[in-house]
């Protein structure tokens, strides 16, 4: 059994895509695995929390009949998915220092679910396996 | 067959994945050892998830019921 960590690299902020992350976070918080997420860009603005509830829109590839499924299956909102992941593993969700940086944020603008700022090196310090880029 | 006596119920048909999983998660770490807990789910991917969990988190299925529309699942806390 690999109980190697789950590294996420966050960069897109649609809901569909925040959406398919918080489940992967989940299902390896669930099989007892590490995750460690890195929010980088539209995935950070995503989580500033007078936004983490707002629409954020679908990747351009879902198109009106794959939004309009999206929209029908409904389901929990994916910052209530993280939190679940995060209450029953060992899940960390940083923000990359570069892209607080370029929107002027500090982690007071960021909804509790982020744990901390830091540098792409400390990110691949926690990286003991492969990192997925979504 | 032996009548299973549940301690607890959830019904989360209707709930898309991960949301039955991780509803059984939390009712078995507020639950106490012995207890069995059932979920009732129609979401598809419980059928391979909830098993999957079970067996690794060191815990006990006690029955997989195929109903109408859902699967009844009955998992005992082992520890």
């Amino acid at each position: 059994m690999d109980d190697s960590t789950l590294s996420l690299v966050l960069f897109s902020g649609t809901d569909d895509k925040l959406n398919a992350a918080a489940v992967l976070a989940a299902g390896a918080a669930a099989m007892g695995r590490k995750v460690n997420v890195f929010l980088q860009y539209w995935a950070l603005d995503a989580f500033r929390k007078d936004r983490i509830r707002e629409d954020h829109g679908l990747a351009s590839e879902a198109g009106p009949e794959g939004e309009a499924a999206y929209r029908r299956h409904g389901g929990q909102h994916w910052s209530e998915i993280f939190r679940q992941a995060k209450e029953i593993g060992d899940v960390k969700i940083h923000a990359c220092s570069l892209s607080m940086e370029t929107f002027g944020l500090t982690l007071e603008d960021l909804d509790p679910l982020v744990d901390d700022q830091e540098g792409v090196a400390s990110f691949f310090m926690d990286a003991d396996g492969p990192v997925t880029f979504i | 067959m032996a009548t299973v006596n549940i301690d607890r119920s959830i019904d989360a048909r209707g709930m898309p994945c991960p949301g039955p999983l991780m509803s059984l998660i939390g009712a078995i770490r507020e639950g106490e050892v012995g207890n069995v807990i059932e979920v009732l789910s129609s979401d598809e991917g419980s059928k391979t998830d909830i098993p999957a969990w079970v067996a690794k988190a060191g815990h006990e299925l006690v029955e997989v019921v195929p109903e109408d529309g859902y699967t009844r699942f009955v998992v005992k806390k082992v520890r």
